[in-house]
């Protein structure tokens, strides 16, 4: 009976050692994941704050002035005039159709008027 | 261990001679036996319940010290760089108030040489000099060669330039990594920026630091590495500032200005939408401040005519003198003053521009509209300079402005210490008065804030009330006085259809630097309130050194210089701002004119 506890807290301490063993590496391992992570996060922020910055020269006011004076003929851009603010109330209900008085359609018209052939 | 007998013979030979019963020593031996396996047995127990207590105090002693030192320490995120990580952003971003971006940070690398590793010190110094335009190759050799072991080269670099610096392939050649600021929109809003530098370099890192606008001002917000990843939004709108410069660039070529400065304000919040002032330079390489000698400081694309440059505002002062004469009650709009040009107090003559004379009388709304200096002049003797004084610092136009620029604590408006009657005159029409155009335009916006103080920022969204300088019905009126300028007085060219400008004219001779003045040297300022109807904006236009040549005598007044510019810069902001043209109802003096 002795014995059989003896082998078993022996097979306990070494089945906890290997245990502990293993989870020290994995513990390593997920640190060393954690830093590749938080380098990647670092670089991906910086690549996006130079895309940021891209972003904002390449629509600075000076560059988009330009090409819209390059690109007159394909985009016709002015800029805004008070003139183009307006309200809803000057904006045109669509034109009614266009019907004759039982409904009937008018605008394609038939000739009606006949034409006198000449008797002589 | 000796064990004594229990039933020792000695002792019972002797008790039974005595005739006693032996059983009695047998228990008296058994008893003392027993005693003394007690005695043992309790001692182990003891040394095993103390030796299980020590153990356990020692086990809850650990748990209870390794709690209290986790509740009372700061907590510290673990190391959470690796090797190899250069440093992260450590300034703030600086945008928009709509989150365009206007400063950020770039990685970027700086070059510096170790002489003594290096290979080949004059095919580095060739090849060195061919990449960078500003290195001369002789002079690099020199510093390579002298025995320093250590050498900047190059304080950024372009990635282009890095991979040919790579490709010299010289051991003694290293970079070190840079954050670098970048101005993505060039030289817009430059002034407001101001422009940022490196401060203790090294060569793992170097700070970044701000040089002057509201990066100086600023520099200790945008550095707080707990609001690093937070953009300070500035109240600068870059569309309204990129038409507001364009126009303002245009308008200064167009007269013939040496320079111009541009404001355009909310008048409810006080925040500035637009702040621009030409010449102007590009952040991202910002000039050598040291001018040539005999120059102004005003002739340094650096100064911000705007907010540094102090002059005499001129006729723009007038509606002050007017305004606080309503607010008094020692005149209303239609009373009659005397305009009898010109004036004399004491040995002084008081002028009407261009010697001409509006009086005998004049109405106070006339006195503004035609602006003239000698109604002025008797309403601000009617007001005396002790108020006088008092109403134009509580407007702020006395002292340096409160805006968040690093230049505008330093510049104290020109104020004569002694205030006589005559300053109380010339004050009155802007003369002998210096003050710039940010405290201008923070004062129009009091008046056109219904008489609430307005205090200017650039930061937006930090608002806050200012006390009552003047009743909403004063300020009204000044309204209404300054929509007659436009109408029908001296800035009759700042008429935009649908936007109801209101607004002054100032033209003011520049001082020479010996006394007196120059008499084809003017300063011509339009301070401009609209919509008239309802002000929400102000808008001061400066023109340094304008002329209008298209007449046959060169024109200088500001109604032919700043204010036809002003009026092209409301056309264009003013949709861009939201305002819908509306039309302006007429007046009812007209009716009445034709009853009478």
């Amino acid at each position: 009976m002795r014995v059989l506890l003896y082998i078993a807290s022996a097979l306990a301490v070494m089945s906890l050692a290997f245990w502990a063993y293993r989870e020290n590496y994995a513990t390593q391992q997920a640190l060393r994941d954690r830093n590749a992570l938080d380098a990647q996060i670092d670089a991906l922020q910086d690549a996006l704050a130079v895309q940021r910055a891209e972003w904002a020269y390449l629509n600075r006011p000076d560059r988009l002035r330009e090409l819209v004076t390059l690109n007159y003929d394909a985009l016709g851009l002015l800029p805004l005039e008070p003139s183009q603010l307006g309200s809803t109330a000057e904006v045109a209900y669509p034109a009614p159709p266009v019907l004759g008085g039982n409904g009937l359609d008018i605008t394609n018209p038939v000739d009606v008027i006949g034409q006198q052939e000449d008797p002589l | 261990m000796t064990r004594s007998p229990l039933r020792p013979l000695a002792r019972i030979l002797q008790a039974r001679a005595k005739g006693e019963n032996p059983d009695g020593i047998e228990r008296e031996n058994l008893r003392l036996r027993n005693d003394k396996t007690r005695d043992r047995e309790r001692t182990r127990a003891q040394v095993r319940l103390s030796m299980l207590s020590v153990s356990f105090i020692g086990l809850f002693a650990t748990i209870g010290v390794q709690m209290g030192s986790l509740a009372a320490s700061v907590p510290v995120e673990p190391g959470r760089k690796g090797a190899g990580i250069e440093v992260s952003a450590t300034r703030a971003d600086i945008q928009d108030r709509n989150g365009r971006v206007l400063a950020t940070n770039m990685m970027t690398h700086a070059l510096y040489a170790h002489p003594k590793d290096m290979i080949d010190p004059a095919g580095v110094a060739d090849q060195l000099a061919a990449i960078f335009p500003e290195m001369k190759a002789p002079d690099l050799l020199r510093r390579f060669t002298d025995g320093r072991s250590f050498l900047w080269l190059r304080r950024v670099l372009s990635p282009e330039q890095m991979q040919a610096v790579h490709e010299i392939g010289d051991p003694g050649l290293l970079f070190g990594p840079r954050e670098m600021r970048l101005y993505p929109n060039g030289t817009l809003a430059a002034h407001v920026l101001g422009g940022a530098a490196f401060d203790r370099e090294s060569v793992r890192t170097a700070d970044v630091i701000g040089t002057a606008g509201i990066e100086l001002a600023q520099d200790a917000r945008l550095r707080d590495p707990a609001q690093a990843a937070t953009p300070l939004t500035l109240s600068i709108d870059l569309t309204i500032q990129a038409a507001m410069e364009e126009v303002l660039g245009t308008g200064m070529i167009m007269m013939n200005a040496k320079g111009a400065a541009g404001i355009l304000m909310d008048v409810k919040t006080g925040e500035v939408l637009a702040l621009a002032s030409l010449p102007t330079f590009d952040p991202n390489d910002r000039p050598n401040p040291v001018l040539p000698k005999g120059a102004e400081p005003g002739d340094s694309p650096l100064f911000n005519r705007a907010v540094q440059g102090v002059y005499e505002l001129g006729s723009t002062f007038k509606i002050f003198a007017v305004a606080q004469a309503l607010e008094l009650g020692l005149v209303g709009p239609e009373t009659m003053v005397d305009a009898n040009a010109p004036m004399r107090w004491g040995k002084h003559k008081i002028k009407e521009w261009d010697n001409k004379n509006y009086g005998p009388l004049l109405s106070v709304t006339d006195v503004i509209a035609k602006s003239s200096n000698v109604g002025t002049a008797h309403i601000a003797l009617m007001i005396g300079g002790v108020r006088q004084q008092a109403f134009l610092r509580a407007l702020g136009l006395l002292d340096p402005s409160p805006i968040e620029l690093a230049e505008a604590p330093k510049v104290k408006p020109l104020v004569p210490t002694r205030w006589p009657e005559i300053v109380t005159i010339t004050a009155s029409y802007g003369h002998g008065i210096s003050s710039s155009a940010m405290n201008l335009a923070a004062g129009y916006a009091t008046i056109a804030n219904g008489g609430l103080k307005v205090n200017p920022t650039l930061l937006h969204g930090t608002h806050t009330q200012g006390e009552r300088v003047m009743s909403e019905a004063s300020a009204a009126a000044a309204v209404a006085m300054l929509r007659r300028v436009v109408t029908e007085g001296t800035a009759s060219m700042g008429e935009v259809p649908g936007y109801a400008v209101a607004g002054k004219t100032g033209t003011a001779e520049k001082t020479r630097p010996g006394g007196g003045y120059y008499e084809d040297k003017v300063i011509n300022t339009f301070a401009a309130i609209f919509p008239a109807n309802d002000p929400a904006y102000v808008l001061i236009v400066t023109l340094d050194e304008p002329v209008e040549t298209s007449g046959p005598k060169p024109r200088r007044t500001a109604g032919w210089t700043a204010v036809p510019v002003a009026a092209e810069i409301v056309r264009r902001t003013a949709p861009l701002l939201g305002l819908r043209p509306q039309v302006e109802l007429g007046s009812l003096d007209g009716i009445t004119a034709v009853k009478q």
